[in-house]
Protein backbone atom coordinates (compact mmCIF):
# COMPACT_ATOMS: atom_id res chain seq x y z
CA UNK A 1 0.00 0.00 0.00
CA UNK A 2 2.68 2.46 0.89
CA UNK A 3 4.80 0.99 -1.88
CA UNK A 4 1.79 1.96 -4.09
CA UNK A 5 1.20 5.28 -2.93
CA UNK A 6 5.39 6.06 -3.15
CA UNK A 7 5.23 4.96 -7.06
CA UNK A 8 2.16 6.84 -7.65
CA UNK A 9 4.03 9.81 -6.07
CA UNK A 10 6.97 9.44 -8.17
CA UNK A 11 5.03 9.24 -11.28
CA UNK A 12 3.31 12.41 -10.46
CA UNK A 13 6.41 13.94 -9.61
CA UNK A 14 8.15 12.92 -13.06
CA UNK A 15 5.14 14.01 -14.87
CA UNK A 16 5.64 17.45 -13.59
CA UNK A 17 9.02 17.61 -13.78
CA UNK A 18 9.11 16.61 -17.42
CA UNK A 19 5.92 19.06 -18.20
CA UNK A 20 7.42 22.36 -16.34
CA UNK A 21 10.30 21.73 -18.18
CA UNK A 22 8.63 21.26 -21.56
CA UNK A 23 6.29 24.27 -20.22
CA UNK A 24 8.98 26.25 -19.70
CA UNK A 25 10.87 28.03 -22.81
CA UNK A 26 13.75 30.03 -22.10
CA UNK A 27 15.68 32.86 -22.62
CA UNK A 28 17.68 31.18 -25.75
CA UNK A 29 14.34 29.49 -27.06
CA UNK A 30 12.94 33.33 -27.55
CA UNK A 31 16.48 34.43 -28.98
CA UNK A 32 16.75 31.71 -31.62
CA UNK A 33 12.99 32.63 -32.56
CA UNK A 34 13.13 36.11 -32.53
CA UNK A 35 16.29 36.00 -34.58
CA UNK A 36 14.55 34.01 -37.33
CA UNK A 37 11.44 36.57 -37.35
CA UNK A 38 14.14 39.57 -37.48
CA UNK A 39 16.01 37.57 -40.68
CA UNK A 40 13.04 37.09 -42.39
CA UNK A 41 11.55 40.74 -41.54
CA UNK A 42 14.44 42.06 -43.02
CA UNK A 43 14.42 40.16 -46.07
CA UNK A 44 11.02 41.71 -46.58
CA UNK A 45 12.57 44.98 -46.10
CA UNK A 46 15.28 44.68 -48.82
CA UNK A 47 12.24 44.31 -50.97
CA UNK A 48 10.50 47.27 -49.64
CA UNK A 49 7.18 44.80 -48.27
CA UNK A 50 7.31 44.61 -44.99
CA UNK A 51 3.75 44.53 -43.52
CA UNK A 52 2.53 46.56 -40.17
CA UNK A 53 1.26 43.37 -38.68
CA UNK A 54 4.79 41.73 -38.76
CA UNK A 55 6.09 45.17 -37.27
CA UNK A 56 3.33 44.56 -34.38
CA UNK A 57 4.28 41.06 -33.69
CA UNK A 58 7.67 41.87 -33.37
CA UNK A 59 7.00 44.55 -31.17
CA UNK A 60 4.93 42.48 -28.82
CA UNK A 61 7.37 39.78 -28.59
CA UNK A 62 9.56 41.82 -27.42
CA UNK A 63 7.18 43.26 -24.74
CA UNK A 64 6.23 39.67 -23.77
CA UNK A 65 9.98 38.65 -23.65
CA UNK A 66 11.00 41.72 -20.95
CA UNK A 67 8.16 40.56 -19.14
CA UNK A 68 9.60 36.92 -18.34
CA UNK A 69 6.88 35.22 -20.85
CA UNK A 70 9.29 33.70 -23.23
CA UNK A 71 6.03 31.21 -24.45
CA UNK A 72 4.11 33.94 -25.27
CA UNK A 73 6.95 35.61 -26.52
CA UNK A 74 7.82 32.61 -28.81
CA UNK A 75 4.21 32.53 -29.79
CA UNK A 76 4.54 36.29 -31.61
CA UNK A 77 7.87 35.62 -32.50
CA UNK A 78 6.77 32.80 -34.78
CA UNK A 79 3.54 34.34 -35.91
CA UNK A 80 6.20 37.67 -37.25
CA UNK A 81 8.34 34.71 -38.79
CA UNK A 82 4.96 33.60 -40.51
CA UNK A 83 3.82 37.06 -41.74
CA UNK A 84 7.55 38.29 -42.22
CA UNK A 85 7.23 35.42 -44.82
CA UNK A 86 3.80 36.01 -46.63
CA UNK A 87 5.12 39.57 -47.06
CA UNK A 88 8.30 38.19 -49.14
CA UNK A 89 5.93 35.59 -50.73
CA UNK A 90 3.56 38.21 -52.14
CA UNK A 91 6.59 40.29 -53.05
CA UNK A 92 7.93 37.68 -55.60
CA UNK A 93 4.73 36.81 -56.48
CA UNK A 94 4.08 40.57 -57.48
CA UNK A 95 7.33 40.97 -59.44
CA UNK A 96 5.35 39.18 -62.25
CA UNK A 97 1.86 39.77 -61.28
CA UNK A 98 1.26 43.69 -61.54
CA UNK A 99 1.69 43.36 -65.42
CA UNK A 100 -1.58 41.89 -65.36
CA UNK A 101 -3.48 44.91 -63.94
CA UNK A 102 -1.75 47.64 -66.40
CA UNK A 103 -4.16 49.14 -68.54
CA UNK A 104 -3.33 49.02 -71.73
CA UNK B 1 -27.56 27.72 -68.18
CA UNK B 2 -25.10 28.50 -71.24
CA UNK B 3 -26.26 32.23 -71.17
CA UNK B 4 -25.61 32.70 -67.53
CA UNK B 5 -22.13 31.33 -68.52
CA UNK B 6 -21.93 33.58 -71.50
CA UNK B 7 -23.05 37.14 -69.50
CA UNK B 8 -20.70 36.08 -66.33
CA UNK B 9 -18.00 36.09 -68.99
CA UNK B 10 -18.99 39.18 -70.66
CA UNK B 11 -19.44 41.14 -67.45
CA UNK B 12 -15.80 40.20 -66.34
CA UNK B 13 -14.33 41.07 -69.43
CA UNK B 14 -16.31 44.39 -69.27
CA UNK B 15 -15.31 45.05 -65.28
CA UNK B 16 -11.45 43.65 -66.23
CA UNK B 17 -8.83 46.09 -67.69
CA UNK B 18 -7.55 45.38 -71.03
CA UNK B 19 -4.39 43.17 -70.12
CA UNK B 20 -0.98 42.61 -71.87
CA UNK B 21 2.82 41.69 -71.19
CA UNK B 22 4.78 45.23 -70.42
CA UNK B 23 7.61 43.96 -72.44
CA UNK B 24 9.21 47.62 -73.19
CA UNK B 25 8.51 50.89 -72.17
CA UNK B 26 6.20 53.34 -73.97
CA UNK B 27 4.94 56.24 -72.02
CA UNK B 28 3.19 57.43 -74.97
CA UNK B 29 0.95 54.37 -75.67
CA UNK B 30 0.14 54.10 -71.82
CA UNK B 31 -1.20 57.59 -71.74
CA UNK B 32 -3.43 56.98 -74.77
CA UNK B 33 -4.61 53.30 -73.09
CA UNK B 34 -4.84 55.51 -69.79
CA UNK B 35 -6.58 58.37 -71.14
CA UNK B 36 -9.16 55.96 -73.05
CA UNK B 37 -9.81 53.90 -70.25
CA UNK B 38 -11.00 56.47 -67.77
CA UNK B 39 -12.99 58.26 -70.50
CA UNK B 40 -14.98 55.08 -71.34
CA UNK B 41 -15.28 54.29 -67.82
CA UNK B 42 -16.79 57.63 -67.06
CA UNK B 43 -18.14 59.38 -69.98
CA UNK B 44 -19.92 61.97 -68.44
CA UNK B 45 -17.15 63.11 -66.62
CA UNK B 46 -15.67 66.22 -68.81
CA UNK B 47 -11.97 65.34 -68.95
CA UNK B 48 -10.62 68.33 -66.86
CA UNK B 49 -12.87 67.20 -64.26
CA UNK B 50 -11.12 64.29 -63.26
CA UNK B 51 -8.90 66.60 -61.42
CA UNK B 52 -11.19 67.12 -58.79
CA UNK B 53 -10.60 63.59 -57.93
CA UNK B 54 -13.76 62.07 -55.67
CA UNK B 55 -16.14 65.51 -56.50
CA UNK B 56 -15.44 64.56 -59.91
CA UNK B 57 -17.38 61.04 -59.15
CA UNK B 58 -20.37 62.16 -56.92
CA UNK B 59 -22.38 64.94 -56.77
CA UNK B 60 -23.21 65.16 -53.33
CA UNK B 61 -19.67 65.30 -51.92
CA UNK B 62 -19.39 68.10 -54.89
CA UNK B 63 -22.10 70.03 -53.21
CA UNK B 64 -20.55 69.74 -50.23
CA UNK B 65 -17.11 70.67 -51.41
CA UNK B 66 -18.17 73.93 -53.46
CA UNK B 67 -19.85 74.74 -50.02
CA UNK B 68 -16.35 74.37 -48.33
CA UNK B 69 -14.99 76.10 -51.07
CA UNK B 70 -15.99 79.84 -50.67
CA UNK B 71 -13.59 79.32 -47.53
CA UNK B 72 -11.00 77.39 -48.42
CA UNK B 73 -9.54 75.26 -45.58
CA UNK B 74 -6.36 75.45 -47.50
CA UNK B 75 -5.60 78.85 -47.57
CA UNK B 76 -4.27 79.47 -44.27
CA UNK B 77 -1.33 77.21 -45.90
CA UNK B 78 -1.40 79.22 -48.80
CA UNK B 79 -0.76 82.10 -46.77
CA UNK B 80 1.98 80.62 -45.12
CA UNK B 81 3.37 79.46 -47.94
CA UNK B 82 3.48 82.48 -49.85
CA UNK B 83 5.03 84.32 -46.46
CA UNK B 84 7.69 81.62 -46.34
CA UNK B 85 8.65 81.70 -49.93
CA UNK B 86 9.07 85.53 -49.78
CA UNK B 87 11.02 85.35 -46.81
CA UNK B 88 15.07 85.49 -47.65
CA UNK B 89 17.73 82.88 -46.29
CA UNK B 90 19.98 83.75 -43.39
CA UNK B 91 22.17 84.40 -46.60
CA UNK B 92 20.17 86.81 -48.31
CA UNK B 93 18.76 84.82 -51.23
CA UNK B 94 15.22 83.30 -51.37
CA UNK B 95 13.52 80.59 -53.14
CA UNK B 96 12.30 82.18 -56.38
CA UNK B 97 16.57 81.98 -56.94
CA UNK B 98 16.08 78.33 -57.11
CA UNK B 99 13.73 78.05 -59.76
CA UNK B 100 12.33 79.15 -63.29
CA UNK B 101 10.16 82.19 -63.11
CA UNK B 102 11.10 82.97 -59.52
CA UNK B 103 9.07 80.00 -58.58
CA UNK B 104 5.73 81.24 -59.55
CA UNK B 105 3.77 79.21 -62.22
CA UNK B 106 5.57 76.61 -62.53
CA UNK B 107 4.58 73.68 -60.23
CA UNK B 108 2.68 71.59 -63.35
CA UNK B 109 6.38 71.12 -64.69
CA UNK B 110 7.07 68.44 -61.55
CA UNK B 111 8.09 66.16 -60.75
CA UNK B 112 10.94 65.94 -64.06
CA UNK B 113 13.90 63.77 -64.38
CA UNK B 114 17.14 65.08 -63.64
CA UNK B 115 19.59 63.93 -65.77
CA UNK B 116 22.60 64.90 -63.97
CA UNK B 117 21.13 63.16 -60.68
CA UNK B 118 19.65 60.60 -62.65
CA UNK B 119 16.96 60.56 -60.60
CA UNK B 120 13.48 62.01 -60.31
CA UNK B 121 12.87 65.08 -58.83
CA UNK B 122 9.61 66.21 -57.52
CA UNK B 123 8.50 70.03 -56.28
CA UNK B 124 9.33 68.80 -52.47
CA UNK B 125 12.64 67.68 -53.19
CA UNK B 126 13.73 70.43 -55.24
CA UNK B 127 12.87 72.66 -52.52
CA UNK B 128 15.00 70.82 -50.11
CA UNK B 129 17.69 71.15 -52.79
CA UNK B 130 17.23 74.92 -52.22
CA UNK B 131 17.39 75.49 -48.94
CA UNK B 132 20.57 73.14 -48.27
CA UNK B 133 22.31 74.65 -51.43
CA UNK B 134 21.47 77.95 -49.24
CA UNK B 135 22.90 76.76 -45.74
CA UNK B 136 19.90 75.89 -44.50
CA UNK B 137 18.23 72.64 -43.15
CA UNK B 138 15.86 70.21 -44.77
CA UNK B 139 11.92 70.57 -44.43
CA UNK B 140 10.65 67.52 -43.29
CA UNK B 141 8.19 65.92 -46.10
CA UNK B 142 5.60 65.41 -44.00
CA UNK B 143 4.94 68.16 -41.82
CA UNK B 144 3.49 71.26 -42.09
CA UNK B 145 6.09 74.01 -43.37
CA UNK B 146 6.62 71.60 -46.75
CA UNK B 147 2.64 71.33 -47.38
CA UNK B 148 2.20 75.31 -46.79
CA UNK B 149 5.48 76.02 -49.77
CA UNK B 150 4.08 73.35 -51.87
CA UNK B 151 0.11 74.56 -51.70
CA UNK B 152 1.23 78.06 -52.26
CA UNK B 153 3.59 77.20 -55.70
CA UNK B 154 0.69 74.78 -56.94
CA UNK B 155 -1.80 77.95 -56.47
CA UNK B 156 0.55 79.83 -58.67
CA UNK B 157 -0.55 77.08 -61.35
CA UNK B 158 -3.66 76.65 -60.83
CA UNK B 159 -5.44 75.87 -63.85
CA UNK B 160 -2.20 75.46 -65.85
CA UNK B 161 -1.89 72.04 -67.65
CA UNK B 162 0.41 69.34 -66.28
CA UNK B 163 3.60 69.15 -68.56
CA UNK B 164 5.52 66.62 -67.75
CA UNK B 165 8.70 64.72 -69.99
CA UNK B 166 9.70 61.68 -69.99
CA UNK B 167 12.76 61.84 -72.16
CA UNK B 168 14.55 58.60 -74.06
CA UNK B 169 17.30 58.89 -71.62
CA UNK B 170 17.04 54.85 -70.69
CA UNK B 171 17.23 56.32 -67.08
CA UNK B 172 14.25 58.13 -67.37
CA UNK B 173 12.20 55.57 -68.78
CA UNK B 174 13.77 53.20 -65.76
CA UNK B 175 11.97 55.41 -63.49
CA UNK B 176 8.50 55.92 -65.03
CA UNK B 177 8.48 51.75 -65.44
CA UNK B 178 9.44 51.69 -61.79
CA UNK B 179 6.83 54.21 -61.05
CA UNK B 180 3.96 52.35 -62.72
CA UNK B 181 5.13 49.00 -61.51
CA UNK B 182 4.74 50.69 -58.15
CA UNK B 183 1.10 52.15 -58.77
CA UNK B 184 0.22 48.30 -59.94
CA UNK B 185 1.46 46.06 -57.24
CA UNK B 186 -0.04 44.69 -54.56
CA UNK B 187 1.40 45.25 -51.07
CA UNK B 188 0.22 45.39 -47.47
CA UNK B 189 -1.55 42.17 -45.79
CA UNK B 190 -4.44 43.84 -47.36
CA UNK B 191 -2.96 43.41 -50.41
CA UNK B 192 -4.12 46.18 -52.47
CA UNK B 193 -2.06 48.13 -55.10
CA UNK B 194 -2.74 51.92 -55.99
CA UNK B 195 -4.83 50.69 -59.06
CA UNK B 196 -7.23 48.32 -56.62
CA UNK B 197 -8.78 51.89 -55.41
CA UNK B 198 -7.84 53.96 -58.17
CA UNK B 199 -8.36 52.07 -61.08
CA UNK B 200 -10.78 48.99 -60.71
CA UNK B 201 -12.71 50.89 -57.58
CA UNK B 202 -12.46 54.22 -58.97
CA UNK B 203 -15.77 56.24 -58.28
CA UNK B 204 -16.72 53.54 -55.56
CA UNK B 205 -17.20 53.39 -51.99
CA UNK B 206 -14.99 52.66 -49.43
CA UNK B 207 -16.70 52.97 -46.13
CA UNK B 208 -17.93 56.56 -46.69
CA UNK B 209 -15.61 58.05 -48.96
CA UNK B 210 -16.00 57.78 -52.89
CA UNK B 211 -12.56 57.17 -54.54
CA UNK B 212 -10.54 59.26 -56.84
CA UNK B 213 -10.12 58.14 -60.15
CA UNK B 214 -6.11 58.02 -60.87
CA UNK B 215 -6.46 59.90 -63.90
CA UNK B 216 -5.66 63.36 -62.45
CA UNK B 217 -5.20 61.97 -59.06
CA UNK B 218 -2.23 64.07 -58.39
CA UNK B 219 -3.04 67.16 -59.70
CA UNK B 220 -5.03 68.33 -56.33
CA UNK B 221 -1.69 68.10 -54.67
CA UNK B 222 -0.98 68.86 -51.77
CA UNK B 223 -4.43 68.55 -49.47
CA UNK B 224 -6.17 69.67 -46.97
CA UNK B 225 -8.07 66.58 -45.48
CA UNK B 226 -10.68 66.77 -43.31
CA UNK B 227 -9.77 63.66 -41.86
CA UNK B 228 -6.23 64.76 -40.84
CA UNK B 229 -7.92 68.34 -39.69
CA UNK B 230 -4.84 70.08 -41.71
CA UNK B 231 -2.76 70.03 -44.59
CA UNK B 232 -0.96 67.03 -46.33
CA UNK B 233 1.73 66.72 -48.56
CA UNK B 234 1.85 64.11 -51.66
CA UNK B 235 5.04 62.50 -49.13
CA UNK B 236 2.52 62.31 -46.21
CA UNK B 237 -0.51 60.78 -48.65
CA UNK B 238 1.52 58.03 -50.00
CA UNK B 239 2.85 56.70 -46.39
CA UNK B 240 -1.02 56.72 -45.26
CA UNK B 241 -2.13 55.65 -48.33
CA UNK B 242 0.20 52.41 -47.35
CA UNK B 243 -0.40 51.91 -43.80
CA UNK B 244 -3.79 51.99 -44.72
CA UNK B 245 -3.53 48.47 -46.81
CA UNK B 246 -1.47 47.10 -44.04
CA UNK B 247 1.92 47.92 -45.78
CA UNK B 248 5.03 49.74 -43.36
CA UNK B 249 5.24 52.88 -45.37
CA UNK B 250 8.93 53.94 -47.54
CA UNK B 251 10.36 56.80 -45.86
CA UNK B 252 9.19 60.39 -47.41
CA UNK B 253 10.61 60.88 -50.95
CA UNK B 254 11.93 57.40 -51.66
CA UNK B 255 12.76 57.07 -54.68
CA UNK B 256 10.03 54.61 -55.59
CA UNK B 257 7.77 57.46 -54.05
CA UNK B 258 8.94 60.03 -56.57
CA UNK B 259 8.87 57.45 -59.69
CA UNK B 260 5.03 56.80 -58.93
CA UNK B 261 4.23 60.51 -58.87
CA UNK B 262 6.31 61.00 -62.00
CA UNK B 263 4.01 57.88 -63.88
CA UNK B 264 0.83 59.51 -62.37
CA UNK B 265 1.72 63.14 -63.42
CA UNK B 266 2.97 62.06 -66.88
CA UNK B 267 -0.79 60.60 -66.94
CA UNK B 268 -2.23 63.51 -65.94
CA UNK B 269 0.10 65.87 -68.63
CA UNK B 270 -2.54 68.27 -70.13
CA UNK B 271 -4.68 68.06 -67.03
CA UNK B 272 -4.94 71.44 -64.66
CA UNK B 273 -3.44 71.78 -61.84
CA UNK B 274 -6.06 72.13 -59.04
CA UNK B 275 -4.31 72.12 -56.11
CA UNK B 276 -4.11 72.56 -53.28
CA UNK B 277 -7.04 70.55 -53.01
CA UNK B 278 -9.59 69.74 -50.07
CA UNK B 279 -11.07 66.38 -49.72
CA UNK B 280 -12.82 64.47 -47.46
Amino acid sequence: MRTEALIKLAVVAAVCGLTTAALAASTDDFKAAYAKAETAETQAGALKNQWTTTAAELKAAKKAADAGNFDEAIKHAEQAEALANASIAQAKEQDKAWTKAVIR
Amino acid sequence: MRRAVLLALAMFCLAAPPVAAADSVNPKADFKAFRAYFIKRFPKVPLNDFVNGPYSMDAGLRKQWQAIDAFPPYQFAVDKGKQMFATPFKNGKTYGDCFPNKGIGIRQNYPYFDAKSGEVITLDVALNNCRQANGEQPLDYTKDDMAALTAYMAYTSRGKPFDIKVSKDPRALAAYRNGEEYFYTRRGQLSFSCASCHVQSAGDHIRTEVLAPALGLVAALPIYRSAWGGMGTTSRRLRTCNSQVGAVPLKAEDELYRDVEYYLSYMSNGLPISGPGTRP
